[in-house]
């Protein structure tokens, strides 16, 4: 078997004030794979994802990300491997201008010049947004600064995109929007979502994350109707959804309906 | 109220300019030191806007007047006085160039007086009261109003020094002091009680986000397991593996 | 919002003004309001030609001078302050009125009033032309200290965001029949303080790791927000926007215009 893009083993963590969030998490995610985390409210799902690019470090356990250990000595490597895509954009996209904002990440990884520029504006096509590169992010719409937030990490060419709450706030169209631009990449995807549809949409896979351990791993399908298993561990399906009449995901990539054009 | 130009001679605003900047220079060197890292400028900066956000917040006093709470000292207990020095030294040179509230020739003399004077006084008071007193996280927010209490009228007491030396119309020291005393201590105690207040908000949340509190994180050994805790409805049972 | 802190000062023009270095404006800031304050009283004749300068670069901003007026509420606690001089300054005594009036004090008083009033015409001129943006990287060429630029630009940016949070706290406040009336209130106030801080202060934290999520080591390069490369040949749709850098804003490459043509 080839070596795991993510290899998360054994992770405990408790934060300075004494609260522990991670209890011995197990999670390998291979090349390509687009996995779901599930999980309630506190169940440790960001505390997971602030190890997996080494801004929390393991209090036991170990991470790895394409064999590299994660750990003080590697953390520039580490960072452009895994790219983490936050739930808010407006604390992701913090300067000036969509270029400036998208620009920073391939800059702090000793890029300049037309290679820069070319890997900023890539980015931006990437998510439809290159028409918006000199506008402020303040000024874009709550979809459009998410579209911009992934392509501040998509500037980056990760090998793992992690992307925490990618659906939240989102209106329904920009919410499709976003599913076809993540079908669209050719990147190992890890989500965490409480959007179970979109997470039965996306991902072929899916792990449940409870009180700090992972407990559930299987195809998403399974999952979503195994209904013991969802209500033990507070999981929800939206009113009306039900994952055995849904047709089967669409696979990778059917070219995107050009997810271009300023939504306002 | 912001020091507007022309309130004070030249000479006054360049001395409290001068003494101002090496404050900023300082609590640079400070914040560097001791209290943020890499963190500092966002954080900062946030903070910043936090401060400038609470000056916008105006509290009834009496008699339908209203003061609007400075925050040095409350900076100063959250964050530490220098990083409070200079998110407040940052916010009356954004309220100067882009809102044009306070003299640009002025902002020396806003920064002393409103960013440097609450948050030496403010922080002073609080850390020798915490010195004399037992050390308890309980005592945080009383002692941080009181240095807030004491903050306002230090700064009310400055600017009628500075008005002495440098102020550009002849009003009798006596007037000056008690009138600005009087509505000084008045909003003196407003900032208090809502500098104590929101102190103690916060320690209940988040107790590690008060500088004035800060103690050894404990170490507690690491707890690992592989299923969830048990909960009081229905022990859970262990999953692991495919579902 | 409230307090006289109208968010948008910055109108959009593309007066002389306009297109003026923000260093060069805000040295220009400096050093009128410098000769202002030193102007000696009784140079009435000073004040008139200062006056008259500061009218026509006002004049030449072409900021509508409604714009201006309104956003001059910040002056309010100083013409206050200027009541009362007159009332309680030393001195020789005139009745006004049949109030007894310090003729020293009417006279600062309206020394004062002038003085400020240039002082918050100027600063209100420089905030309407100039973008902020562009303010904090003429600041940063000033040599203000790299962190203190840094600290303001993140100020600037999340100073909506804040002040929103501070907004709809008060909104549910109202909302649910609370308006501060009188200090038996402060409490309620405090805790929307204490929450405003932790709300800031948490995404001052989430701020910093999404920075250092992308590789974040200290420093932030304050000149992204144009294209890097050096320009082969000049193109027409490089439309060189408001501040002027020190480099001038490099001519937008072919490859980077033509997403944005057919949009």
């Amino acid at each position: 078997m080839s070596t795991p893009v993510l290899d998360v083993r054994g992770l405990a963590y408790a934060y300075p004030d004494g609260h522990q969030a991670l209890f011995g998490v197990d999670l390998h995610v291979h090349r390509g794979e687009r996995v779901a985390l599930l999980g309630p409210n506190g169940a440790g799902k960001t505390t997971l994802v602030l190890h997996l690019n080494g801004i929390l470090a393991a209090g036991a356990g170990t991470v790895a990300v394409s064999g590299l250990p994660v750990a003080k000595e590697h953390l520039q490597e580490i960072r452009r491997r895994v790219g983490v895509v936050f739930q808010d954009p407006d604390d992701q996209l913090f300067l000036g201008s969509v270029r400036a904002d998208v620009a920073f990440g391939p800059h702090n990884l000793g890029l300049r010049g037309a290679e820069l520029d070319a890997r900023v504006m890539t980015a931006l096509e990437q998510v439809g947004m290159a028409e918006h590169v000199d506008r402020p992010p303040h000024h874009l719409s709550f979809g459009q600064r998410r579209r911009v937030a992934v392509a501040t990490v998509l500037a980056m060419q990760p090998e793992v995109l992690v992307l925490d709450e990618p659906s939240s706030n989102l209106d329904p169209a920009s919410r499709r929007e976003l599913a076809d631009i993540l079908r669209s990449l050719d990147v190992t995807v890890l989500m965490v979502t409480h959007d179970m549809p979109y997470a039965l949409e996306l991902c072929e896979r899916s792990v449940i994350l409870h009180d700090g351990t992972i407990v559930a791993d299987g195809s998403t399908r399974d999952l979503l109707t195994d209904d013991a298993l969802m209500a033990r561990h507070r999981l929800e399906l939206p009113y009306g959804f039900d994952p055995r009449t849904v047709g089967p995901a669409p696979g990778r990539a059917p070219a995107p309906a050009a997810p271009a054009g300023p939504t306002g | 109220m912001h020091v507007p130009d022309g309130f004070f001679d030249a000479p006054t605003s360049a001395a409290t300019a001068v003494v101002a900047a090496s404050a900023i220079g300082t609590s640079l060197y400070l914040a560097r030191r001791r209290e943020l890292d890499d963190r500092t400028a966002p954080l900062a900066g946030l903070v910043a806007a936090f401060v400038f956000a609470t000056q916008m917040l105006n509290f009834p006093v009496a008699g339908g007047t209203s003061g609007h709470l400075m925050g040095g000292a409350l900076a100063a207990v959250l964050v530490g006085p220098a990083t409070a020095i200079l998110c407040l030294s940052v916010v009356f040179l954004v309220q100067a160039l882009l809102f044009a509230d306070g003299g640009i020739t002025a902002l020396g003399t806003n920064i002393l007086l409103m960013g440097v004077v609450t948050v030496l006084v403010g922080y002073g008071v609080f850390r020798v009261l915490q010195a004399v007193l037992p050390k308890r996280a309980s005592l945080v927010p009383l002692l941080a109003g009181l240095g807030a209490l004491v903050s306002v009228p230090a700064a009310a007491l400055v600017f009628v020094g500075l008005f002495e030396v440098g102020g550009t119309v002849d009003v009798p020291l006596g007037t000056l002091a008690s009138a600005m005393l009087g509505v000084h201590v008045l909003i003196g105690i407003g900032e208090a009680v809502i500098t104590a207040a929101a102190v103690a908000a916060i320690l209940k949340v988040r107790p590690d986000l008060v500088h004035g509190a800060r103690r050894l994180p404990t170490a507690t050994p690491l707890v690992v397991r592989t299923s969830p805790v048990a909960t009081p409805a229905a022990p859970a049972a262990p999953t692991g593996g495919e579902a | 919002m409230g307090a006289g802190h109208g968010h948008r000062l910055h109108f959009h023009g593309h007066s002389a003004l306009h297109r003026a270095a923000a260093h060069h404006k805000v040295l220009a800031l400096l050093g009128f309001m410098l000769v202002v304050v030193a102007t000696p009283r009784g140079w009435w004749w000073a004040y008139l030609a200062e006056g008259v300068l500061l009218g026509g670069v006002v004049l030449a901003s072409r900021v509508p001078l409604g714009f201006l007026a309104r956003r001059m509420v910040v002056e309010t606690p100083v013409l206050v302050f200027a009541a009362l001089l007159p009332l309680i300054a030393h001195g020789e005594r005139v009745d006004v009125l049949g109030l007894s009036l310090s003729r020293s004090g009417l006279e600062g008083a309206a020394l004062l009033l002038v003085k400020a009033t240039f002082g918050v015409v100027a600063g209100l001129t420089l905030a309407a032309t100039t973008e902020p943006q562009a303010l904090l990287a003429g600041l940063a060429r000033l040599r203000l200290p790299h962190q203190l630029v840094q600290i303001a630009a993140f100020m600037v940016r999340y100073l909506d965001v804040v002040t929103d949070e501070m907004r709809r706290m008060r909104v549910a406040r109202e909302a649910r029949g609370f308006t501060a009336r009188d200090p038996r209130h402060w409490g309620v106030l405090a805790r929307s303080v204490g929450a405003l801080f932790i709300r800031s202060y948490e995404r001052g934290e989430r701020v910093h790791l999404a920075m250092l999520a992308r590789g974040y080591d200290g420093r932030i390069p304050l000149d992204l927000d144009r294209p890097q490369a050096p320009a082969v040949a000049p193109r027409g749709h490089g439309h060189a926007h408001g501040h002027a850098h020190e480099h001038a804003a490099a001519p937008v490459p072919a490859l980077l215009t033509a997403p944005a043509e057919h949009a």
